[in-house]
């Protein structure tokens, strides 16, 4: 079963630089469907092959089983919202809505009675005479948006729609275009470098790094399951742990030896043999850190002792940079109970560091990780080294 | 405190340079003796402001039909050298700034070299090359030449508004299903409206005033306004008339000018001082 609008093994050059390479998916009718990534990785690329303002130098696209690759820009059957708006500034937000509409000649009063259902979509009903240079980058953002929609595409394409807007606005407009798009029902294609707009719009997210789409999963598998490292580190915090499969104590499990400083369990869902080298996500607020020791519930919990190094505390969770040997470990911890009665945690303590082996997540990859994507460091402290050292240099250093 | 003196004096020094022949120039249409060119009699009266230059010339003193077939010359070469350059200095200017390659920078070189090449260079060469030609000098030879340094400054004045074009409109257009045409029609051409009004009423002005490279290629007996005054000046007893027509030319430039500048941005091309 093939998708609504489909990539297949695109690949687009601009001189020795790869921006496209050789990506392949499919996005399903009415998605909504995010490009997220670093800037410079090919989401504007890949957008712009779509439009048709780029051509691919290897693959195909199609749209609704119809090959595209070679048509114009104004032959294809998808608009765009760009990033900078680029509205007509010498047309009214009324004309430049109307301005597809025009171009495909339809009837005035169809044109009429369509332009008002997209003003009052994007709640500009009373602007309708204002010239672009005239309104507020919100207010330009839902001309952009509108002019796009009354075409009625079979697919939108939005490029960073929300980078120029400040914050507030931007939460605003994130919510709008939630709305907007279960109202239309259009198949949605959003580039974004922003994780926390991809997270919390889509339905499908595709991770990309340099050219390449690592992983195309639901914002939950993408957090909970990042397939590489990039994934995993790009998309919020996390600690890597690398280490080499010892033994195998039940069935999906199997038992890591983390260059010799402590055996932990993980779940296996990778078939690893042993002495295979294997790369661990754990996201921060997995694990626990208490003074007492834990309770132990299960044998797939993980037990380590560790030194306080680091403490920020912001009511409603605590994050605890903690040290296990030589490595450095964020914990991001939830106050469940009253703070106040439980045992306080001070800077320097020895605490236990406990986690279910469940939560952590086997990568495919063994790629060394990007640094400058890991979370921020610890503020002060006299040790900041990187607190997220995954321990791979001390295992290169050997 | 020192510093700002001198170099106040020093703008005035430079002002004066500048618009002190002018005044002259305009003071001395009002001249009442048209011999002597002195406001004073010989016993050093002032002698007052005579506004019979202005007489003479709108009253038929002087053979009034050449001066006015002259004008009109000039106004029917300026206005189709302005169309002709309009439009070849749009397309040229849209060329020049959608194509970038070695090419284009020769391009560029080409239409560029007229805003610094000597009046005089241009007039000669226009001049070889229509005598070699075998073209007779004349109205559609004073044509060509004007347009060809027409064109230069039009498309000068377009690619510096082309500058700040965003380009993402006209992909916004096709985007919106518009083709070429449509988008040359209804987006690129309103947008850019202004800088070829501007670029045109530059070439307007350069074209209805122009003497050097004229006066090479107008051929026998056909004159354009102004190098029919510039021969006026050879008969001194005429100089006061040539004063007034000159004021009245200058103010004739100064308003088209000002509505040029008006019309365009604070970067467009000079010509060469
Ligand atoms: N027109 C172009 N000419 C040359 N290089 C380009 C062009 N467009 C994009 N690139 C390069 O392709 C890569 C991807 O760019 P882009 O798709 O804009 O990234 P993103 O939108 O993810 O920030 C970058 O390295 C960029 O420099
Ligand atoms: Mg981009």
């Amino acid at each position: 079963m093939s998708g609504f609008l489909e990539f297949q093994g695109v690949t687009k050059r601009f001189g020795h630089v790869l921006a496209v390479n050789d990506v392949s998916f499919s996005v399903k009718k009415g998605e909504f469907f995010s490009l997220l990534g670093p800037s410079g990785c090919g989401k504007t690329t890949l957008l712009r092959l779509i439009a048709g303002f780029e051509q691919p130098d290897e693959g195909r696209i199609l749209l609704d089983g119809q090959d595209i690759t070679r048509l114009p820009a104004n032959k294809r059957s998808v608009n765009t919202v760009f990033q900078n708006y680029a509205l007509f500034p010498h047309l009214s937000v009324y004309d430049n809505i109307a301005f597809g509409l025009r171009v495909a000649r339809r009837p005035k009063d169809e044109i009429e009675r369509e332009v008002a259902a997209m003003l009052r979509l994007v709640q500009m009903e009373d602007k309708a005479d204002r010239f672009p240079n005239q309104i507020s980058g919100g207010q330009k953002q839902r001309v952009a948006i509108a002019r796009a929609l009354v075409n009625k595409p079979r697919v939108l394409l939005l490029d960073e729609p929300l980078a120029a807007l400040d914050l507030k606005l931007r939460q605003r407009m994130l919510l709008e275009l939630d709305l907007i798009h279960d109202e239309v029902g259009i198949t949605f294609l959003y580039v974004t470098h922003d994780q926390g707009e991809a997270m919390s719009l889509s339905d499908r997210i595709a991770v990309m790094h340099s050219g390449v789409c690592e992983q195309i999963a639901s914002p939950a598998e993408v957090y909970e399951a990042p397939k590489t490292s990039f994934v995993a580190s790009f998309i919020g915090d996390t600690n890597f742990f690398d280490g080499v499969v010892t033994s195998f104590p039940e069935n999906n499990y199997c038992k890591l030896d983390i260059n010799g400083f402590a055996e932990v369990v993980c779940y296996n869902d990778k078939q690893k043999a042993i002495g295979d080298r294997v790369n661990l996500s754990l996201r921060p607020e997995k694990f626990r850190v208490s003074v007492d020791p834990p309770p132990r519930q299960n044998p797939h919990m993980n037990v380590l002792r560790a030194r306080v190094e680091d403490i920020i505390y912001s009511g409603n969770h605590t994050n605890y940079w903690v040290s296990v040997g030589a490595r450095r470990v964020a914990v991001y911890q939830q106050h469940l109970g009253y703070l106040l009665d439980e045992k306080p945690i001070r800077w320097g303590d020895d605490v236990w560091l406990y986690w279910d082996a469940d939560t952590g997540y086997m990568l495919d990859d063994y790629a060394p990780i990007d640094e400058s994507l890991l979370p921020p460091k610890a503020p002060g402290g006299a040790a900041s080294a990187n607190p997220f050292t995954s321990g791979r240099e001390d295992g290169a250093a050997k | 405190m020192r510093r700002s003196f001198f170099s106040m004096t020093m703008l005035g020094l430079v002002m004066a340079f500048l618009y002190v022949p002018v005044i002259l120039i305009f003071a001395y249409g009002f001249v009442p003796n048209g011999v002597s060119m002195s406001f004073f009699g010989h016993d050093g009266r002032f002698l007052g402001f005579s506004g019979k230059w202005f007489g003479l010339i709108f009253s038929g003193h002087y053979s009034v039909r050449p001066l006015l077939q002259s004008f009109w010359l000039s106004l029917r070469i300026a206005g189709l050298a302005t169309l002709v350059s309009c439009v070849l200095g749009t397309t040229a200017a849209l060329a020049l700034h959608k194509w970038k390659s070695r090419l284009q920078s020769i391009h560029y070189g080409l239409v560029y070299t007229p805003l610094i090449m000597p009046d005089i260079l241009i007039g000669i060469s226009l001049l070889m090359l229509f005598v070699a030609s075998g073209i007779e000098c004349g109205f559609w030879t004073i044509l060509i030449a004007h347009v060809t340094f027409c064109v230069s400054y039009v498309t000068m004045t377009l690619l510096a508004r082309l500058q700040d074009f965003d380009d993402r409109i006209i992909e916004a257009a096709y985007d919106l299903g518009a083709g070429p045409w449509y988008t040359f029609f209804r987006i690129e051409l309103p947008l850019l409206l202004p800088g070829i009004v501007a670029g045109g009423l530059l070439a307007f002005t350069l074209s209805i005033d122009d003497v050097v490279i004229t006066s090479f290629v107008n051929g026998a007996g056909t004159n354009t306004f102004p190098t029919y005054v510039s021969s006026m000046t050879k008969h001194s007893r005429n100089l006061p008339a040539v004063f007034v027509l000159s004021t009245l030319m200058l103010l004739f430039t100064c308003a088209l000018v000002g509505v040029s500048k008006f019309l365009t941005s604070n970067h467009e091309p000079r010509r060469k001082a």
